[in-house]
């Protein structure tokens, strides 16, 4: 079995797999990271969103071995970082999600948006989503709680 | 206290308080109940509703998970029954959990129970010092008596929790990802499962080459074959997907039998047809069919008007996934459909074993909205589990499979005429709707009707009998689900058609008919409210008598100017969900820019489901289920050819993104102390019709088939 190395959620993490394996895949069956979801395998949803260096990145469908020596991290760690944290408040305040499947996705994107962009308008908020699709109809709320999150940030 | 309004039809199987509330000694309470968390938010309401009555606060309360043999069976989580059915349930059963622990207390401590008061799980007794705990008195004791369906429940105006709003149980799990979905099941020695589906509904497996199949096994994996029914397992979840693209590949598979690829809204009307007149408030009589009167001599103006709506896919986020581990004394099926004791009789009709040996724990999918993939993955789970005894089975579908497998909602025609008087008053009516059925969840019954109703189950080596769908004849039902409208109008004719010999897989989707009929509908009212000259609120108003209904519609009135001039259309559309269930009104404001897009910048909803419990949760069905309706009706068309279904993806079925989503302001009236109603599919009719119509009064032009895509548009323009 092939193996690699990569740095997840702060830590460098060997893994006994095939380097050719979705990244996806190697975080949610070797590392037990099933916050990310696999939605549609065809980068066309945004379940699996999870942020490399700093930049919310589909990861469905692009070989582990990529990522290595990049910066990974995934929903499970954001409530340790202050805006993810915020973006994880703000969804709940605003009780963005119902079933909650492509929530991962779109906390993630929301952190990714508002480190690039802390005073992101509505115009940006919805460009940060473009990647990633909704089923149950809580887009408003996602675009309110990212617009909260954003005030919150900023009063800190 | 007061003497309750509210009742449920699950007592009558269920009637044991120890089947619905139990306590701890801890004081902790655990609630029971039949129907399941499918991002509705259910579990938040009825735990509401259990601290509210027993007095305790809401993180007292366990909302135990849904498992065959261990919850009532309430049937399906569908049809926005689940307020009514098991709120009320839940609310009669702690109300009498409290008075018989209060009337324990009373005794225990001497006192007359009318100084009881209950704070936190603490019971008091005023004016003196002498207490005793929900534990103390119940802790891990059955209660052994049936819930009283006319105890006395809590006045709404005492009420603290019920009515609020609150962050909804599991949304911090959400979040952050720590929730666990069927999909993030992991037991030990598991294997992963994918099952190699054939190109179409009709073809069939001639054989799989035998060196590719030894080259797979050779790798470690299982191959799994009943009939055309194919499916492969392994332990590595990517290299079990890559395994079964290359098992599809070493099929041979005849593909003779086409799908038809006739103009579907010529079949609708021109196919084999079920007909039944629609009386009596909703309900089909099996008598002919009346036919087509010329119009009433006083008519001032005849209108008639068909809409068309296609196929249209539940399309979860998720695809579908089930669990199962086949062992000597039973099956153990982990599932996210919405009826498990349907599914466990199904399941065991198929092989042919005792219902009492399938047991199914309720695990959250992604929203189904309806009857997705859910029970035929879980079917599909069992299949392999029972070729790998001993083995637990994870089997998920894959995205192509959740488009282009599951269930979808029937394409329908609604056929109208209606003539109007010189006053401007309806003085008769027509409709009739075309479709197929869609009945198709996995019940048993003769014939082996549920295990017939299970994907896989026809593909099998030995499949069960067809399953042939007759017409739904209960109230508001399928086809005909608000197909009698609310309105009062004399000299109604009301027909349903079951149609023959279409060609795709229908089942339920949210709302079933009810959305095309509630379409037609309310787009017909204000074609004839424009050829009457009076304006479309008035218009209905005049026609409605049901007070809770105009005070919908006019809330949302109230808030929409349509006299502005400001190149937006502006619509307006009502319904009240089977002529029973919540109220919707539903306001659009709306552009239709050059390149014919329809964009959406305002929504005003107005929603009445008697008493407000999750007042949150309420709101986010009224919204989410107006986005979800706006993207059928924009966006959405399944499609196919000969060779089977074309739209497999989220490029091929587009759906509404994050970029069309107007500001909602969503109004809900005040009911305190009124029956529940269930307000999951209300807002979704209405909001099909309310789009129509603004994009009339943007454009002039008048769309009558769903979806109003640029191309649509432009097409409706051209012949205008």
């Amino acid at each position: 079995m092939d193996s690699l190395t990569l740095t997840i959620n702060g830590e460098a993490r060997r893994i006994d797999c095939d380097p050719a394996t979705p990244l996806l895949f190697v975080l949610r069956n070797d590392l037990d990271l099933t916050g990310a979801k696999l939605g549609c395998g065809l980068e066309q949803c945004g379940a699996c969103a999870v942020l490399v260096d700093g930049e919310a990145t589909l990861c469905c469908n692009r070989p582990a071995g990529e990522f290595a020596g990049r910066d990974i991290v995934t929903v499970e760690a954001l409530e340790k970082d202050p805006v993810g944290a915020a973006v994880q408040k703000a969804f709940i305040a605003e009780g963005a999600a119902q079933c909650g499947y492509c929530t991962a996705g779109l906390v993630v994107a929301a952190t990714s948006l508002l480190k690039a962009n802390a005073t992101p308008d509505r115009e940006a908020i919805v460009a940060g989503l473009e990647e990633h699709l909704c089923r149950c109809g809580s887009h408003g709320r996602v675009i309110a709680a990212i617009g909260r999150a954003a005030k919150e940030i900023g009063n800190v | 206290m007061s003497r309750s309004v509210f009742s449920s039809p699950s007592l009558a199987n269920h009637p044991g308080l120890d089947e619905w509330v139990s306590v701890g000694s801890d004081g902790r309470i655990s609630i029971r109940s039949g129907k399941v968390d499918i991002g509705q938010r259910i579990s938040t309401a009825l735990a509401m509703i259990a601290a509210e009555e027993l007095d305790v606060p809401l993180d007292r309360i366990d909302m135990v998970r849904t498992v065959t043999g261990e919850a009532p069976d309430e049937g399906i989580t569908s049809g926005s029954n689940s307020m009514m059915e098991s709120g009320s349930a839940v609310r009669l059963a702690t109300a009498t959990a409290r008075r018989h622990m209060l009337a324990q207390a009373a005794e225990q401590l001497g006192v007359d129970v009318e100084t009881l008061e209950v704070d936190d799980g603490l019971i008091q007794s005023r004016g003196t010092n002498r207490s005793v705990t929900y534990g103390e008195i119940q802790g891990d004791k059955p209660f052994g008596v049936d819930v009283d369906p006319d105890v006395d429940v809590k006045d709404p105006e005492t009420h603290r929790i019920v009515g609020e709003k609150i962050a909804p149980l599991g949304l911090s799990e959400i979040v952050t990802g720590s929730y666990r979905f069927l999909h993030d099941m992991k037991l030990p020695g598991m294997l992963h499962a994918r099952v190699v589906r054939p190109p179409h509904y009709n073809a069939r497996l001639e054989g799989i080459n035998d060196e590719a199949a030894d080259r797979l096994r050779e790798g470690g994996f299982e191959i799994v074959r009943d009939g055309s029914f194919v499916a492969v397992a392994g332990g590595d979840e990517y290299a079990v997907i890559q395994a079964a693209e290359r098992l599809f590949a070493a099929c041979d598979w005849d593909t003779s039998g086409a799908l038809s690829e006739d103009d579907i809204f010529e079949r609708l009307t021109a196919n084999p047809r079920e007909s039944r007149p629609v009386e009596n408030d909703g309900v089909p009589q099996n008598k002919p069919v009346p036919p087509l009167a010329d119009p009433p001599e006083n008519a001032a103006a005849t209108l008639e008007a068909r809409y068309d709506k296609p196929y249209h896919a539940h399309a979860s986020m998720g695809p579908s996934a089930g669990c199962a581990i086949w062992q000597e004394d039973g099956l153990q099926l982990w599932s996210h459909s919405q009826g498990i004791y349907f599914l466990r009789d199904a399941v065991a009709e198929a092989f042919d074993i005792d219902p009492e040996t399938v047991r199914i724990e309720h695990v959250p999918g992604a929203g189904c909205y309806g009857h997705n993939g859910a029970d035929d993955a879980a079917f599909d789970a069992a299949l392999v589990a029972r070729a790998l005894p001993g083995k637990p089975i994870l089997l998920k579908w894959t995205r192509e499979e959740e488009h282009a497998w599951a269930p979808y909602a029937t394409a329908t025609s609604m056929k109208l005429r209606a003539s109007i008087d010189s006053g401007g008053r309806v003085i008769d009516w027509s409709h009739e709707s075309y479709g197929d059925t869609f009945n198709m969840r996995p019940r048993s019954g003769p014939n082996m009707a549920g295990a017939a109703r299970l994907l896989s189950g026809r593909f099998r080596e030995t499949p069960p009998p067809e399953f042939i769908p007759q017409p739904a004849m209960v109230r508001h039902m399928g086809i005909h689900r608000n197909l009698d409208p609310l309105y009062v109008f004399p000299n109604k004719r009301l027909v349903k058609n079951l149609v023959r010999d279409l060609p795709l897989r229908t089942s339920a989707l949210r709302t079933l008919g009810a959305y095309g009929n509630v379409f037609a509908i309310e787009s017909f009212m204000d074609e004839l409210a424009e050829a009457a000259g009076i304006d479309p609120v008035t218009f209905r108003l005049n026609h409605l008598e049901d007070t809770r209904g105009r005070e919908v519609l006019e809330a949302v009135a109230a808030r929409m100017d349509f006299s502005a001039d400001d190149g937006l259309g502006r619509g307006i559309a009502f319904a009240q969900y089977k002529n029973l269930k919540a109220y919707a009104a539903v306001g659009v404001e709306l552009e239709v820019n050059d390149a014919a897009e329809v964009i959406l910048k305002r929504a005003v909803l107005a929603g009445d489901a008697g008493e407000i419990v999750d007042r949150d949760g309420m709101a986010a069905q009224y919204d989410g289920g107006f986005l979800q309706a706006a993207s059928w009706t924009i966006s959405e068309q399944v499609t196919w050819d000969r060779d089977g279904i074309t739209s497999r993806d989220w490029e091929t079925y587009p759906i509404l993104g994050f970029d069309n989503v107007p500001d909602i302001e969503t109004v809900l009236i005040e009911r305190p102390g009124v029956p529940f109603l269930g307000a999951g599919e209300a807002v979704s009719g209405p909001a099909g019709a309310a789009i129509a119509n603004a994009i009339y009064n943007a454009t002039g032009l008048r769309l009558r088939r769903i979806p109003f895509t640029p191309d649509a548009i432009r097409a409706a323009a051209m012949e205008a």
